[in-house]
């Protein structure tokens, strides 16, 4: 179908994305394997001197790195648990019949749209704020101690800033999934006298499987990322409580100057990020056969 | 009988949802009714707050305080243009992939989609230097092109999945009938290709609106968008609350508007086709 002469035309048109791209990934990623290799501060500037796999040794051998890791961890799994099942919840709520469906709609996907500097700022001041906050004046109403969410369970207040933030979009992807659902396979099955248990465990579970897939995987690219959210509630402290690997990296190169020991770390991350993306590309590349 | 028990399901389905969506859209409610008040009210307990006088003076301190303005057309110049110079790039490579494919486009796409996978923080310090050594630190320019890369592979990605359905039969068919590459092009591809640039351009300007990570590390006033206007009020001087609650509407208003009429293509953008 296609001409030699449409070929050469279609490969002018892609080139210039591709070369830009091309640049985009090579140019600055070769940089920070660079300096990964440097003993490089911008305080002493042009006393750069090759390090070999030192800012990789001393990256790796600090307490903090091994704290970031698993606040990395643990945010990524604790919003994925709030979000996926609470996500399922909404959507299979938000799929049964009712009045004003687009309103609830809209009010549930509202988070989404939130810039994280904003969420994260609105729920440090005035929902978890010990003093004049919302939650604090709930406990004062019922005579109990106001919590210092931030100072007390810091991670976890985190978790909960983020997660409301994602959790419309994992509901809102798992409904447009849910609506796709086959009707007349579920009549058929209610009238054989299945639960209602079972036909979410053998009908809507099955057919939502991929969708939840999509969700965790792009979730967790974002969430290995998350950044304004703590930099503007806890700045990783108290200690380095909340510092995950992308705020370590942040900190190590732009607020200590030591760019070799920051792109070690930003090379970890990169390869960590790696590992999930792998699995992420082969389930759209599936999808891209289908 | 049985119609009398789908309605009362319907209603206690109703009451549910109607409750947990007013709780998760509380806090957005709550700022903007706080962005009303006074200093003083905005830190009394919820039903003092709510009796208080009403009145428009934190939307005026914020904007002699810190110059909402021009952050506001900061945002909408970073959004719009890494959006508009992305799509000048994305449509002619989406096109030529969903029209002209070759034994490779799937291979290509793929490895377009995995730029996106690559962890900003990997390449923070590269950029930082590469930026302050071009004096880009804090421009409207360098950060466009960021963005504009940043996005790209999303734009590409859900032009693709848009050109793709449009069917090539029609374009043989107008050919048939004489019509030459011109009015093809004019009067039967564009506006069937029109939806689905306008549904990527809606998604990419509330992404690059929200995008919170290269606008907070390489601004700090003169470039700076709203992201970087709100993280001012972190380290705040005196009461705060009813100024951060009138900021923070002004800079979500505009986007939650657009948000919501793209619902159904934030599935499909965000999920790169995998979910329609």
């Amino acid at each position: 179908m296609a001409t030699a002469h449409s070929r050469t035309a279609a490969r002018l048109m892609v080139s210039p994305a591709v070369i830009l791209l091309l640049l985009w990934m090579i140019v600055p990623l070769g940089m920070t394997i660079y300096f990964s290799f440097l003993r490089y501060n911008l305080l002493n500037p042009g006393m750069e001197s090759f390090a070999g796999f030192d800012n990789y040794y001393y990256f790796l051998t600090n307490a903090a790195f091994w704290t970031a890791l698993w606040n990395t961890i643990a945010l990524v799994l604790g919003v994925l648990t709030i979000t996926i099942f609470g996500g399922i919840a909404l959507a299979l709520l938000l799929d049964q019949p009712m009045w004003g469906q687009g309103i609830v709609r809209i009010m549930v996907i509202a988070p989404f749209f939130v810039m994280p500097t904003v969420s994260a700022l609105v729920w440090k001041n005035m929902f978890m704020n010990p003093v004049n906050g919302m939650f604090a004046h709930i406990a004062k109403a019922l005579g109990w101690t106001p919590y210092d969410f931030l100072a007390q369970s810091p991670l976890l207040s985190i978790i909960g800033i983020v997660a409301w933030a994602w959790l419309p979009f994992s509901t809102l992807i798992l409904l447009t999934a849910l609506q796709s659902l086959d009707r007349e396979q579920q009549e058929a099955a209610e009238m054989d006298g299945a639960s209602v248990l079972a036909r979410f465990r053998y009908l809507t579970l099955p057919h939502l499987t991929r969708a939840i897939t999509v969700v965790i995987l792009i979730q967790t690219i974002f969430l290995l990322s998350v950044f304004a959210e703590i930099l503007v509630t806890t700045n990783g402290g108290p200690g380095t409580a909340t510092t995950n690997l992308t705020y370590l990296v942040y900190a190590q190169s732009l607020l200590s100057y030591d760019v070799g020991g920051g792109s070690a770390g930003g090379i970890i991350a990169v390869i960590l990020a790696n590992i999930v993306a792998f699995f992420l590309m082969r389930m759209i590349g599936k999808n891209l056969e289908a | 009988m049985a119609r009398k028990i789908t309605t009362n399901r319907k209603l206690a389905m109703t009451i549910l949802a109607w409750t947990i969506g007013f709780l998760i859209f509380f806090p957005i409610l709550w700022i903007f009714l706080m962005s009303f008040k006074s200093e003083a009210d905005a830190i009394k307990s919820p039903f003092q707050m709510l009796a208080a006088p009403w009145g428009l003076e934190s939307y005026g301190e914020v904007q002699t305080r810190s110059n909402y303005t021009r952050f506001f057309l900061n945002s909408v110049v970073l959004s719009v243009g890494s959006t508009l110079l992305a799509l000048a790039i994305a449509i002619p490579a989406a096109w030529a992939m969903a029209f002209v494919p070759g034994k490779r486009t799937k291979d290509l796409l793929m490895w377009m989609l995995s730029t996106k996978m690559m962890p900003a923080v990997g390449v923070l310090v590269p950029m930082y230097l590469i930026f302050r050594d071009l004096h880009l630190l804090d421009t409207r320019t360098g950060l466009v092109i960021v963005m504009t890369l940043i996005n790209l592979p999303i734009v590409i990605w859900m032009l693709y999945t848009y050109f793709k359905e449009i069917p090539g039969e029609i374009l043989e068919a107008a050919r048939m009938d004489g019509a030459n590459l011109r009015s093809e092009i004019l009067y039967i591809l564009t506006p069937m290709a029109v939806p689905g640039i306008a549904s990527t351009m809606l998604l990419n300007i509330i992404l690059a609106w929200n995008e919170a990570f290269w606008t907070l590390q390489l601004t700090t006033s003169k470039a700076a968008p709203l992201t970087q206007f709100i993280a001012s009020y972190s380290s705040p001087e005196g009461l705060f609350y009813a100024k951060l609650s009138a900021a923070s509407t002004m800079a979500i208003a505009p986007i939650l508007i657009l948000g919501w009429f793209s619902q159904k293509q934030l599935v499909r953008g965000l999920t790169f086709g995998a979910v329609k």
